[in-house]
This record gives structure tokens, C-alpha cells and sequence, in this order.
């Protein structure tokens, strides 16, 4: 028997009699458009990379590292970023400590132990509800309760009272929970069921089998949520407008102790950026394109670090 | 041959394994859930602070301050709402004109036309984007958008408007429409596709009259969201859109005025009032009570937009 063997001509053939005789111009253009779409987001990115970028090279060329090392100064050509730098670290440093560990420990709850309860469905629900409650009424929050209510442990003494890095970095925990416990619920739903059976199988409890099972092989995924999340706290400027970051010119005295550092005087990158950019003078847009290309070089860095950590742990089940 | 006996009686006591194991995983429980009803105590405490501060407040002013003709000016008592809420509502309109045809375009294409290749070379411009904090977008919108798009092609004056913070917002909210529509466009089923492509449909029909359609509960949560997340927008605001509230109830997106989010700044940063005398400064929780109250009605209506897409497929 002859095999049937479709040369170019015939395949050609074929699939013009399958798809029409003409091109489909219109179903191209669309797919241009679509395109387009994508191309657009893409050149106002890189529009305002540039200009930054191209704003803020004359102000490392000119003073270098001292634009990152001096502290605020009424003078443009003196003010640098290190204390909004060091405050926006040390606000991340609560994030880390107390946004971190609440929100996974809720997330492991809400997705390993949680029966499908009514009380259970209203904390998942209410989750949802304010990771999108706008993050300038979290400052409220802060204001209230942290700035007022518990003034005595966070800020005492000195000229703006309970307006402090406690404050402030409370506020941003409680900002970034919810966030922190939406991902990783995410990467712990993403654990397949057989995983868990297992474990049970030989009699582990609950919590032996997140412990040894489950949270091994989601840590990857959790890991990465907890990155992009703390990289969103850095550049929130809403709230801390509202638990008194500080916009002008302010020094902390040399050799403060931890907690009166604590509870004094602060500001943090994207607040000073803010601070700055309302200034009605022409010469300081440069130090605030120098100081978002500290704050963009920060946050993409350690974006990037979740991405490679996405891809090089990304696995499939 | 010898029987598999057991060492000890199996009692239901010996199932249950020892008393320590059991007290350890008690206890665990207990310290997960507590952190998990911790959330719902944030919620609970935002909603009180928020409520006493703005009844207080409310109690303290003649209501007829809220409805003036003469807008926004909390120095001299003039709180007039309806200002904000037109601000606002326009900030976010010209947002969603941005943000809806370039986040929706983009879903669509990533998710019908992109193969993995290309996906993996293009989702990563809207996730840069959406990691970008908004006070860079808003100094973006005062030194680009306003002087090169506002004045330059449109035609207007100064150097703030809701125009340019619109705009703003807008690209702000792109990643987040994409995102959460592209994830309903994903979510209808290949059989679906397939069934049309069977019948000769092309692409664009695919993607038009049967993946739009199926994937539209998703897209209109999408565009909910971004609009919820375009009205509590802040820093574009306080920026761009000029932070004052001169302008009574405009209109014209090329003035210059505020917005809820904005006058909620404008107080806070004390550029309105001296921080802490008269009423100025307690109209602050009021305005976050109602921007509270709006943002959250909208994520509960996308909310329930979502639920119907899973419960379909």
C-alpha cells in the first residue's frame, strides 16, 4: 500500500482551503491593537525610567554617594536620603517582625485547620475586604489607636508626641497583614491534597503535617509573596503621612538610646520624595528624581530577588 | 508460622497517641487562630476609631457646613462634600478610561494570543509596573504628564489638574485590571475555545463572542476593583491634582482641585490647618468614614462578581 505523503504543495493547498482564500486583515489588526495595549504600559515604563533617570544623573555626578550618605538639609545641594533610607529599613524591620509571623500563622490557619464555618468564612471574607481598603485609611488606624490611644509606649515624651517610628512601623504591619496572608494562603492551596494525606496516613497530627510537609514545599511561593509584600511597604507614603513621618528638617541627637531612637523623630524614602516634590522651586526636582532612583533601584532589587526565587523554586505537581 | 500478634491491646486510648503530642497541637491551634481573628480585630478597630472620631466630629459642627457652594476650605469651615466626591469620582473616571482598554487589552492578549514564550517576556512589564509606588507616578504625572500631555496637547493651564492625576492613577491601576481579568479569561475552559475554532471560528471571534462573554463576571469585578482602587488613590493625588479645594464642584477635568484621599492628606500634613485647633482637622476621619464605606461596598460588589465566575466553571 502507498503511504500518503502530503508534499508542500498539498498542505498548502489544504490549509487555504481550511482557513478562506483571504487574510484574515482584520483579525490581525486586532491582534495589533492588543499588542499595542501592552506596548503602551511598556513606553510610559520606560518615559519614566528615563526621565528619572536622565533627571537624576546630574545629582550623583555631582555629589555621589554623599546624595545617599547626608542627612536633610534646607540646601538642595545638601540634602541626601540617609534618613529616610535608614527609616524606611528600620519601618520595614517591624514589618518583618510582626506583619511576617501574624500573617502566615493566620494563613495557616485559615487554609490547613479552618472547617468551613461561618466564623471562618466572615475572617477569609474580611481578609479580602482589607487588602483593599485603601492604605491612607490604614493611617487612620494608626492615628487613632497607635498615635493616640497608646501614646505612652509610642512616643512619650519629646514635640510631636506618639508620632514616631513605632507608630509608623505598627501601621505598616497592620497594613501589610492582610496582603502577607492572601499569598500565602495562595502558595499552601498550591500543595497538592496527596502531600497531606500522606503524612496523616502514618498518624502525624495536623500540625506535624503542615510543619513537615505542607510548609516545606510552599515556603518557596510564601517566601516570595512575603518579598513583594514588604516591597510594597517600602514604598507606601499614604499613612505615614498620617503617623507623622516627618517632612522637614530634623537631626536625632548623636548616641540616642534604641527606644528614645525609636520613639523620637523620623521620615522615610518615599515620604521625603513626597516632602520634596511639593516644594514650589525647580531645583529640587532633581534631588527627587535622585531619590526615587534610590527608592526604584531598592524595590526592583528586591523584587527581582523574588522573581529568581519564583523561578528557580517554581515547580509543577 | 507465626501470627502478627499485637505487643499491646489496641485500645482507642493508643490511637490517640500520648497526651503531650495532643496538648502540643492544641495549643498550636490556639495561637493560629488567634492570629488569624487578629484580623478581624484590625477591621473592627479601623471601623470604631473611624466612626467615634467622625460622630464626634459630626456632633460638634452645623451640618449645613457639609453643603456649600464654597467648596472645600477647611480654615474657614467649608466642608462641602459633594466637592470632594465629584474630585474623586472624576479622578477615577479618567483612571478607568486609562486603565480599562490597556488593562483589558493586555489580559486579553496574554491570555489568548501570547505564547509562553512571549508571556514570559511581557507579563514582567505589568508586574514592574505594579511594583512602582504611586508618590513616583504622582511626581511623574506633575513634571511629565501635566506639562507634555495637559498643557501641551490638550490645552490646559497651571501646573496641576485631575486630568494628569487621572491619567496617573490610571497606568497605577493597569497591573491590577489585568491581572484579575486575565485570571477570568484563563479560567474558560479550553473546550470552550475549542468547540468555536471546531465550527470555523477565527481568533478574533474566540477571543471576541466566546471568551470575552464567558470571562465578563471576572472583567466586571476587574473593573470595580480598579475603580475602588483608583478612589482611594492618594499620593497621585496630593501631588498631581493641586490639593486645593477652590474649585467648587467642577467639572472641567483641566481645573486644578481635591479629592477625598487628597483632603484626607492635605489635613493630615497640616498644609490646610494648624494640626489640632478648631474643626479642621476632625473633618479628616469623617472623609475616611465615607471613603471607608465606598471603597469597601465596591470590594464586596466585585467580590461577589468573582464568586460567580468560580462557581460557573
Amino acid at each position: 500500500m502507498r503511504s500518503l505523503v502530503a508534499t508542500d504543495d498539498v498542505r498548502a493547498a489544504v490549509d487555504a482551503a481550511l482557513r478562506g482564500q483571504k487574510r484574515d486583515v482584520k483579525g490581525l489588526l486586532f491582534k495589533g491593537v492588543l499588542l499595542l495595549t501592552l506596548l503602551i504600559s511598556l513606553g510610559v515604563l520606560i518615559v519614566l525610567l528615563w526621565k528619572v533617570v536622565a533627571d537624576a544623573l546630574p545629582v550623583f555626578q555631582d555629589r555621589g554617594w554623599s546624595f545617599v550618605t547626608s542627612n536633610t538639609s534646607p540646601l538642595p545641594n545638601q540634602a541626601g536620603v540617609r534618613q529616610g533610607l535608614i527609616g524606611s529599613l528600620i519601618l520595614i524591620l517591624f514589618v518583618t517582625l510582626l506583619a511576617l509571623p501574624l500573617g502566615i500563622a493566620a494563613a495557616i490557619y485559615l487554609q490547613e485547620y479552618a472547617r468551613d464555618s461561618r466564623l471562618n468564612r466572615i475572617l477569609i471574607a474580611n481578609v479580602r475586604n482589607l487588602a483593599g481598603v485603601p492604605s491612607i485609611v490604614y493611617g487612620i488606624l494608626g492615628l487613632v489607636v497607635f498615635v493616640q490611644a497608646f501614646r505612652g509606649f509610642t512616643g512619650p515624651g519629646g514635640g510631636a508626641p506618639g508620632y514616631s517610628y513605632i507608630s509608623g512601623g505598627l501601621t505598616l504591619a497592620v497594613l501589610v497583614m492582610p496582603i502577607v496572608i492572601l499569598v500565602t494562603m495562595e502558595a499552601l492551596r498550591a500543595v497538592p491534597q496527596s502531600l497531606r494525606e500522606g503524612a496523616y496516613g502514618v498518624g502525624a497530627t495536623r500540625w506535624e503535617v503542615t510543619r513537615s510537609h505542607v510548609l516545606p514545599y510552599a515556603a518557596p511561593g510564601m517566601l516570595t509573596g512575603a518579598i513583594l509584600a514588604l516591597g510594597r511597604a517600602f514604598g507606601e507614603t499614604a499613612p505615614l503621612l498620617l503617623v507623622g513621618a516627618t517632612l522637614g528638617f530634623f537631626a536625632n541627637p548623636p548616641g540616642q538610646a534604641p527606644l528614645d531612637l525609636l520613639q523620637g523623630f523620623y521620615t522615610a524614602l518615599p515620604t521625603q520624595i513626597f516632602a520634596w516634590a511639593k516644594l514650589p522651586q525647580a531645583v529640587w526636582g532633581a534631588n527627587v528624581s535622585a531619590a526615587i532612583v534610590v527608592l526604584l533601584v531598592t524595590i526592583l532589587a528586591v523584587n527581582a530577588v523574588a522573581i529568581v526565587l519564583r523561578n528557580r523554586y517554581d515547580r509543577k505537581w | 508460622m507465626d501470627t502478627l500478634a499485637p505487643t499491646r491491646e489496641l485500645t482507642v486510648d493508643v490511637l490517640r497517641g500520648s497526651s503531650r503530642r495532643r496538648r502540643k497541637e492544641r495549643a498550636t491551634k490556639l495561637v493560629l487562630q488567634g492570629a488569624s481573628v487578629f484580623s478581624l480585630v484590625v477591621s473592627v478597630a479601623i471601623l470604631l476609631a473611624m466612626a467615634g472620631q467622625a460622630i464626634r466630629w459630626l456632633t460638634g459642627i452645623d451640618l449645613g457646613w457639609l453643603w456649600t457652594s464654597a467648596g472645600w476650605s477647611p480654615r474657614r469651615n467649608d466642608f462641602d462634600i459633594l466637592t470632594l466626591f465629584v474630585g474623586t469620582v472624576m479622578v477615577a473616571g479618567i483612571a478607568m478610561l486609562v486603565a480599562a482598554p490597556l488593562g483589558l487589552g493586555a489580559a486579553l492578549y496574554l491570555s489568548e494570543y501570547a505564547t509562553p514564550r512571549i508571556r514570559r517576556v511581557l507579563k514582567p512589564i505589568l508586574e514592574v509596573l505594579a511594583s512602582i509606588p504611586s508618590v513616583v507616578l504622582g511626581f511623574f504625572a506633575l513634571t511629565v504628564i501635566q506639562p507634555s500631555i495637559v498643557v501641551g496637547l490638550i490645552g490646559g493651564k497651571g501646573a496641576f489638574s485631575y486630568l494628569s492625576a487621572g491619567i496617573a492613577v490610571g497606568i497605577l491601576t493597569v497591573p491590577l485590571v489585568a491581572s484579575v481579568s486575565e485570571d477570568a479569561m484563563y479560567a474558560v475552559p479550553g473546550a470552550m475555545r475549542e468547540a468555536a475554532y471546531g465550527i470555523g471560528a477565527k481568533q478574533r471571534t474566540v477571543s471576541v463572542r466566546v471568551v470575552f462573554p464567558a470571562a465578563i463576571s471576572g472583567i466586571v469585578a476587574a473593573l470595580i476593583l480598579g475603580f475602588s482602587r483608583a478612589i482611594g488613590e492618594t499620593m497621585v493625588v496630593a501631588i498631581a491634582a493641586g490639593a486645593t479645594g477652590a474649585a467648587p464642584r467642577t467639572f472641567n477635568p483641566l481645573e486644578p482641585g481635591q479629592t477625598m484621599t487628597g483632603a484626607i492628606a492635605s489635613l493630615a500634613i497640616g498644609s490646610d490647618q494648624v494640626r489640632g485647633s478648631g474643626f479642621a482637622f476632625g473633618s479628616l476621619y469623617f472623609v475616611a468614614l465615607l471613603l471607608f464605606i465606598l471603597t469597601f461596598s465596591l470590594n464586596v460588589v466585585s467580590e461577589r462578581f468573582v464568586r460567580r465566575v468560580r462557581k460557573t466553571y
